[in-house]
């Protein structure tokens, strides 16, 4: 168990002394990973047309600014960049062999790379972060109170779970389907409405407001999916759009698909592997 | 003591049959063709505990399938195999610490880190106590002669340090077995010495077992005694090496390098000659005439440059075993 810890934490050392190594690359695409706030806060001051007391289902402008600040966060827990696409790479090539001969976890080793890629990343971009908010404070009603930030922690925690492991299930349909980049890009397609990266998922719902049947089985229907744990579930947190009992509720269900997911990873490893034809030398 | 029992193994892959032009890929679309490839077709061989083992064939004989599947990176279609009584398709970690697995063409070393990274990543990998991993990598960069260059970034070396390196990195848990996969691919002649004179210390040292391909004959000449050739998936020949070369080396190389401006006339009567490309030109000919036949090309040409080589083995293979490689006869047609 000790010795595992340790060979995770050296992966997890390797992979930042990797990170680091580009370091003008690397901090320019932290930074500019920012760039895309501003832009909302202009589309959304011209949504609402300067009116600040006006509501949109459910969020005023500054509710609406809040909640794109919040989802920039969600989404640095959750994106995984090139993941899915780097293990396609890894089966059409051949260098996944290096996590098969070795007595290592490739699924763990993965994770603690990617740990690493965003502990790299945090520490570039909380300079930027603190400042961001800091100037759009305004647009926060108040300070959250410790229970719910404690559920927001725990909600990023899901965010960045959820997010690896369906990327990585993704990853190992590599092992049936060599080329994988239409499926990447239909899952992020996915993952940009039902997440609520686009807007808020209660905005969706709008979408289906002459039909209350509809709109709630479309409400029940995302509920039951992983897509909102990756940005929705964190902001709408903070924002108080979930409490008691239906907090706890969405805690228990993200809790529930990050095992479900793990399982699904297991198998899909296992079998895939039983498919693998380790093309390329 | 058998460290390598290989019985009956086979590995079929199915492979989709691309036909030519559009209208066929269109076709492809709704209806593909698919072939089964008998990569490895029911081989079997053993190998004792601390012997060094060449295996030899063409391109698409099934030497790198075998090693695959001897290192659990596939599964087989039928037959057995153990490697130090393990079965290596089942992966277990036990296994895993006791083999290396080394492709000329596949790096395992941290591109942008200096190999000292990747080698104390391994340390960790493979639990190897700190005093032994401290001794091992001293021993085995001194051996290897590249101690200067272990904190240098991986991108920054060349091809061969680049492999003295990869190999430190398979040896550093002091494998009981090795499969080596054209080692010195790409190589210059000093680095392919290097590794080759490496390669054979150490292996006596340690008597490590070795399963070795390559396409180099000084590689297979300078390591091993005993050779498995494999074609089409068959074994066609496992014994002594010092046979094989003999029947391989029935012929050498003559290549010239004219030093005037026309091609002189008559060349063939010297040998057979399968490359002519002025001012250049490949002689084969018969290994015990070699001495007359050069004496007489220097006598009946002026010559910028002679040399004489041996029959590249793949090439000696190839027409040792000459029948027409079968992919195979069933060709199945299937609907998706």
């Amino acid at each position: 168990m000790l010795a595992t810890l340790s060979a995770n934490w050296f992966i997890l050392k390797t992979c930042v002394s990797e990170r680091l190594t580009y370091r003008a690359d690397f901090a320019f695409a932290t930074l500019v990973r920012f760039l895309p706030i501003v832009t909302q806060v202009f589309l959304w001051g011209a949504v609402y047309a300067g009116d600040t007391s006006r509501s949109l289902n459910g969020y005023t402008y500054r509710n609406m600014v809040a909640y794109a600040l919040l989802v920039m966060v969600g989404r640095a827990f959750s994106s995984m960049p090139g993941l899915a696409a780097g293990m396609a790479r890894d089966v059409r090539d051949g260098t996944i062999k290096k996590y098969l001969t070795q007595p290592v976890d490739m699924l763990a080793y993965l994770f603690w790379a990617r740990v690493a890629h965003k502990l790299v990343y945090y520490v570039v971009a909380t300079g930027p972060f603190v400042l961001v908010f800091y100037l759009c404070r305004g647009f926060f009603d108040q300070a959250p109170d410790v229970a719910t930030i404690g559920a927001f922690v725990y909600a990023l925690l899901l965010a960045f779970l959820i997010g690896f492991l369906t990327e990585s299930l993704i990853g190992m349909i590599s092992f049936w389907f060599l080329e994988i980049s239409s499926l990447v890009f239909i899952f992020m397609m996915l993952n940009y409405f039902l997440s609520g990266h686009m807007v808020p998922l209660d905005w969706l719902l709008g979408l289906f407001s002459g039909n209350e049947r509809l709109q709630e089985l479309v409400r029940q229907g995302m509920a039951l999916l992983p897509f909102q744990y990756m940005a929705y579930f964190p902001a709408a947190i903070m924002l108080g759009k979930l409490q008691g009992s239906d907090l706890a509720r969405h805690l228990v269900v993200g809790s529930a698909w990050v095992l479900l997911l793990l399982a699904a990873n297991r198998i899909a490893f296992a079998r895939g592997l039983r498919r693998y034809s380790a093309f390329g030398g | 003591m058998i460290a390598v029992d290989v019985r009956q193994l086979r590995k079929t892959y199915r492979v989709f049959r691309k036909r030519e032009g559009l209208w066929a890929s269109i076709k492809g679309l709704f209806r593909r063709e698919y072939q089964a490839v008998h990569a490895v077709a029911g081989v079997s061989f053993q190998i004792e505990q601390g012997e060094m083992v060449a295996f030899l064939g063409p391109n698409g004989a099934g030497k790198t399938t075998t090693l695959k599947l001897l290192s659990g990176l596939i599964y087989p279609t039928s037959g057995e195999a153990t490697v130090l009584g393990y079965v290596p398709w089942k992966r277990d970690i036990a296994y895993r610490r006791r083999f290396a697995l080394v492709m000329g063409q596949k790096n395992q070393l941290w591109w942008d880190l200096p190999a000292q990274e990747s080698f104390r990543l391994h340390k960790e990998i493979y639990r190897i106590e700190p005093a032994d991993f401290d001794r091992r990598l001293d021993e085995l960069t001194g051996l290897l002669e590249v101690r200067k260059l272990v904190g240098q970034p991986v991108r920054e070396l060349s091809l061969g340090e680049r492999m003295r390196m990869e190999l430190i990195a398979a040896l550093l848990h002091r494998p009981d077995v090795l499969l080596l996969d054209e080692p010195t691919i790409g190589l210059d002649v000093v680095s392919q010495r290097k590794v080759q004179d490496f390669l054979k210390f150490y292996q006596a040292e340690q008597r490590l077992t070795v399963l070795l391909t390559s396409h180099y004959m000084k590689d297979v000449q300078a390591l091993c005694q005993r050779a498995i050739i494999i074609n089409e998936g068959e074994i066609k020949h496992d014994g002594s090496l010092a046979q094989v070369v003999d029947r391989f080396s029935k012929f050498k190389v003559i290549e010239l390098q004219f030093s005037g401006e026309t091609r002189p006339a008559g060349l063939e009567r010297f040998g057979e000659v399968f490359d002519d490309n002025f001012p250049r030109a490949k002689l084969r000919v018969p290994r015990n005439q070699v001495p007359e036949i050069l004496s007489a090309l220097l006598t009946a040409y002026s010559l910028e440059d002679v040399g004489v080589h041996d029959r590249p083995i793949e090439e000696a293979i190839a027409e040792m075993f000459t029948s027409t490689r079968t992919i195979s006869s069933e060709t199945v047609t299937v609907a998706t």
